[in-house]
């Protein structure tokens, strides 16, 4: 039976469930010093003085500095638009760091944060894009004469298409703001001496941590060695730059001592980068039978106080995907990111891709409710047929590799009963007693499997491969090193399966290791859903490399052919002859022993590196339903029932796929319904807790009915297109469909994200209570 | 949790507290289940210099059956509130309304004490105990001194409770009436209360609202209209009636109105 495909327990699971998982803040280095930052309390601000006398008299504490003190360079990220490592002369977001206390408990360097005295003189705060895009709105950056850092013009609006379409509609939708809040917030411990630095941090991408942190303390790399041990959730927000992983470095130096540094909740809130912000103007002409004909997008991208590189790429990736699922001959997109001052953004779960499917999905139902149609009709109407792939779109970079979208749609009204669900909420309109009813779709695919040469590259990052290399023990069992930089995914799991399944190794002897840069060859990391797409397909070609020199040494010993050498079941047999066999160990032994081998091999040689390319990105897709229910008296949004059809290709895992899955949509409905990083007029954050940042949890989520389709990745060999995302970019669109749907005979055509309680409270307020 | 620095101080009895509440004076916060201090002191919004914890104290962890009223020990944990015998048969609202605090790990520390003394308007206990009628029982240098629900939470998390003062028991009227119910509503599941509504009917009928003012209320003219007979329809307008509930992210004064409106009624129609 092929391990490939199955439900396999996670190899990850024991270790964390027994609490021996090992965090950075768990290790603990002989002499360890703890790093604070001062962070700002204004948004945007002159610093007109910084006075740290009081806090270097606080018991423990070690020492004090601020910017002009450490002379630092400037943070890796665009060109021009650096932030500083410590502020330098203003801020410009409430959080950022402003000066450094190391002591000799995290108590003291708490204490001795308190004592900093940073005088400020306030400038007025941007705190939206529409503030910070005003004609005399307060400048960010002076010398740079606006806010606005980027802006791409369309280069055809299509404007006669729209004066001649039969219908057209235009819609304003914000992305609204959110934080990923993993359970571990931003930790390193820094440790410098004489024989180099060597740095653990939580962090996705250890190796693109270890090139930039070496080349901005000019270092080798050799002597540079960053460590990701067990990761606490990531989702985006740990592959950016952040003060600390710079600064704990240069102190470790300093002080000659470890520094650690393990970030508060409340400081997470507002320093760990933010996602979404977007804003989008989205118009679609279409004819009488709902067939678009165009569509424009402008977006545009609110950067927080500082534009990192990844949250400059967002509304790329957005209006790269804004046509969907669908046939649309004219796009026309346009786009901008704008300075404001706010936490800066960066990647979030998905990435650029939540919101394109948001405005595309969100403009179906428009035509829908425009031409009084089913949505699924509409949908269905303008569907990418599933014989016309790959498929070229108006983006270069987007050439969806495979998809069957229409099938996906067949599968999901298949596992849900569509027309009930109509007649009921239908029924509840009339009666007064229960609650509105709201059916609302999302057919959405997103781009995945970064791995395409130049598709992270223009991210910051090396390369778009990854590192996989197999190290075949004596006893015959395997360890899998490779780059990517697992924090939840469970691909210690896949990878092993994968391996087992072409190595004709048990499972339960084949380990994972990742997350050090001085035993990896070399690596990119953990995100844009790539592991299985991307590694597993090296996994499972450095497999087959490895078994093909194992097929050469047993052929040897056993005077056959190598081609007649079979592998099955942990051992290697003559085809037709199972008597005539050795143990994987037996070879693998052999594979270390020069009287043993073939004249043609060295010892050592089955060991295989591979630094695996894909030749496209993976488009995973699917079509999800959301049932919602909404209380007439309280405006109360609850969902019923989620309806989930996914296609990622191959699965690997169906545990770990079900699991990614339901994870991601919960993020979902957190975005559409819960969660919004908000802040008041002078840039004061107004949900920096848990307590006023409606995080979901379990108890406040639907249980979900899941079906699965099955269009293979023509770009490797697996199948597998990938499905870390797929929950968070398909979710948000299927919950707000549902919301309006409910509401809909009210007049409703627009609602925005998050969907709360007094928001539709106030809409009912206006119609039929 | 990373507070600012503080001796720690245990007291073993209600004398001994009230020794060490007399020797360290406003410098002094008394921890209990620490659920509503802790977080503060998390946050480094209380930076009490000495905390006196009372935690341990056994004398004040009781519910005892006094025939016509319920006295219970102000360290009592509201997970026992929540599955006492004595108060679901006696006090059913009361019991009722422990289950709704936070989640168990919080019910397992938090004591009703603890949760009164801190005077939060959006706490879910202080609103039953207004709607109970119970009597507060102070403890200080001179002795003690009994305090009715109604006088006991004077402004925005304060209390009648003096700085060298400690509360040591709540005496409920056993529930005479036949119906009852707690309506809270929020959005998550351990969220406090946007607006919550205790209801206790009967003779002299109590409605303790939650999040509805600076201070724990009570719904007076509510619960007068229901007193004299007036329909559901009129009791329920008056729910918000001389209240000032506030304005914050989770909803403003309009909807905590209308809200206070609609959970008065599910509690008189549950």
């Amino acid at each position: 039976m092929s391990i490939v495909g199955t439900k396999v327990i996670r190899k990850e699971d024991p270790n964390l469930l027994t609490g021996r998982g090992q965090f950075v803040d768990d290790i603990q280095l002989t002499g360890t010093t703890h790093m604070a930052f001062v962070r700002s309390t204004e948004a945007h601000a002159l610093i007109k003085g910084i006075d740290v006398s009081a806090a270097l008299e606080c018991e423990g504490v070690i020492g004090a500095w601020t910017a002009a003190d450490l002379e630092l360079p400037p943070l890796p990220g665009v060109p021009g638009l650096e932030r500083p490592a410590l502020a330098i002369d203003k801020v410009r977001f409430v959080g950022e760091a402003v000066a450094v206390i190391v002591a000799e408990s995290k108590y003291a360097a708490a204490d001795g944060t308190e004592l900093v005295i940073v005088d400020y003189e306030p400038l007025g705060a941007v705190t939206s894009i529409e503030e910070a895009t005003a004609e005399d709105a307060p400048l960010l950056y002076e010398e740079l004469g606006s806010n606005t850092v980027a802006e791409v013009p369309t280069e055809d609006d299509h404007q006669a298409i729209f004066d001649a379409a039969p219908h057209t509609e235009t819609i304003k939708l914000v992305n609204n703001r959110c934080t990923a809040a993993p359970i571990e917030t931003n930790a390193c411990l820094a440790d410098y001496g004489p024989a180099g630095l060597t740095i653990w941090a939580s962090f996705q991408a250890p190796h693109h941590l270890r090139n930039r942190i070496s080349a901005w303390l000019d270092i080798p790399q050799d002597q540079c060695r960053v460590i990701t041990p067990d990761v606490g959730g990531g989702f985006g927000q740990k592959i950016n730059f952040t003060p600390e992983f710079f600064v704990a470095p240069v102190l470790s130096k300093i002080l000659n001592r470890p520094v650690k540094y393990s970030q508060t909740r409340s400081e997470a809130m507002t320093s760990m980068y933010h996602g979404r912000a977007q804003e989008q103007e989205v118009s679609v002409a279409f004819d009488n039978e709902g067939k678009i004909q165009a569509l424009k997008v402008f977006a545009s991208q609110d950067m927080g106080g500082y534009a990192d590189g990844t949250g400059m790429g967002m509304p790329v990736l957005t209006t790269a995907m804004s046509a969907g699922c669908y046939v649309i001959p004219n796009v026309s997109i346009a786009w901008r990111n704008v300075l404001t001052n706010t936490t800066p953004i960066a990647a979030y779960r998905g990435a650029g891709r939540p919101e394109a499917t948001y405005l595309i999905e969100r403009a179906m139902d428009h035509i829908a409710y425009k031409l009084d149609m089913d949505p699924t009709e509409v949908r269905r109407r303008n569907y990418i047929p599933k014989d016309s792939f790959p498929y070229p779109t108006h983006s270069e970079l987007a050439v969806y590799d495979s998809g069957n979208f229409e099938g996906a749609l067949d599968e999901l009204l298949n596992i849900m009963d569509y027309e009930s669900l109509r007649e009921e909420q239908a029924a509840n309109r009339e009666n007064s007693q229960k609650p509105l009813l709201g059916i609302g779709f999302s057919s959405w695919l997103e781009i995945a499997g970064f791995g395409p040469p130049g598709s992270l590259e223009g991210f910051g990052h090396l390369g778009s491969w990854e590192s996989v290399q197999i190290r075949i023990q004596p006893d015959g069992s395997a360890i899998i090193y490779t780059g990517a930089s697992p924090h939840g995914q469970g691909t210690v799991t896949t990878f092993a399966q994968i391996a087992s399944e072409y190595l004709g190794i048990d499972y339960e002897k084949i380990s994972v290791r990742h997350g050090d840069t001085a035993t990896i060859p070399q690596g990119i990391g953990t995100m844009g859903s790539r592991q299985v797409a991307v590694g597993g397909e090296g996994v499972k070609n450095a497999s087959l490399k490895i078994v093909e020199n194992a097929k050469s040494i047993a052929a040897h010993k056993l005077e056959a052919n190598p081609e007649d050498i079979e592998v099955a079941d942990g051992s290697l047999f003559v085809k037709g002859t199972p008597s005539k066999n050795l143990t994987w160990a037996e070879v693998a032994t052999f594979s270390f022993q020069r009287l043993e081998l073939p004249e043609t091999m060295d010892p050592g040689s089955l060991d295989t590196t591979i630094l695996q390319e894909v030749p496209n990105f993976s488009f995973p897709s699917g079509a999800y339903a959301c049932v919602i229910e909404i209380d007439r008296q309280t405006g109360d949004a609850r969902i019923r029932d989620m309806y989930l059809v996914d296609d990622c290709g191959t699965v690997i895992n169906p545990l770990l796929a079900e699991g990614q899955v339901h994870g991601g949509v919960a993020q979902g409905i957190a975005q559409a319904l819960y969660e919004e990083f908000s802040y008041d007029e002078n840039g004061q954050p107004t949900t920096a807790t848990f307590i006023d940042y409606l995080m979901p949890g379990a108890p406040d989520l639907p249980s979900y009915i899941s079906g699965r389709i099955n269009t293979p990745n023509p770009n490797n060999s697996l199948g597998a297109k990938g499905i870390g995302e797929s929950g968070s970019v398909g979710t948000p669109p299927a919950v707000m469909n549902a919301v309006v749907d409910a509401v809909r005979h009210l007049g409703v055509t627009h609602i925005d994200m998050p969907a709360t309680p007094q928001k539709l409270w106030e809409i009912l307020q206006g119609g039929s209570k | 949790m990373i507070p600012a620095k503080f001796d720690y101080k245990p007291a073993q009895s209600k004398e001994e507290a009230l020794s060490l509440l007399a020797e360290y004076g406003d410098e002094a916060k008394l921890l209990a289940g620490g659920h509503s201090l802790l977080p503060l002191m998390k946050l480094r919004l209380a930076t009490p210099e000495v905390l006196i914890d009372i935690g341990a104290m056994e004398d004040l962890s009781y519910i005892q059956d006094k025939g016509d009223v319920v006295a219970i020990g102000a360290l009592t944990k509201h997970r026992q509130v929540e599955q006492s015998d004595i108060l679901k048969e006696h006090i059913p609202l009361l019991a009722h309304t422990a289950s709704h605090v936070g989640d168990p790990q919080v019910r397992n520390r938090g004591t009703i004490g603890g949760s009164l003394c801190h005077g939060d308007p959006a706490s879910d206990l202080p609103a039953a105990i207004l709607a109970t009628r119970a009597t507060l029982v102070i403890s200080g240098p001179s002795g003690e001194r009994k305090v009715e629900s109604d006088a006991f939470f004077t402004d925005f998390w304060e209390t009648e409770v003096k700085e060298d003062e400690l509360l040591t028991e709540i005496i409920v009227p056993k529930h005479t009436g036949e119906s009852w119910a707690y309506q809270k509503f929020n959005r998550r599941a351990q969220d406090w209360a946007i607006v919550g509504c205790a209801l206790q009917a009967g003779d002299n009928p109590g409605i303790g609202m939650v999040n509805m003012g600076s201070t724990p209320v009570r719904a007076v003219d509510a619960e007068n209209a229901l007193k004299s007979g007036g329909s559901s329809k009129e009791v329920c307008e008056l729910a918000d009636s001389g209240l000032t509930p506030p304005t914050d992210i989770h909803g403003n004064e309009s909807y905590r109105r209308d809200l206070a409106k609609v959970l008065l009624q599910r509690a008189l129609e549950s």
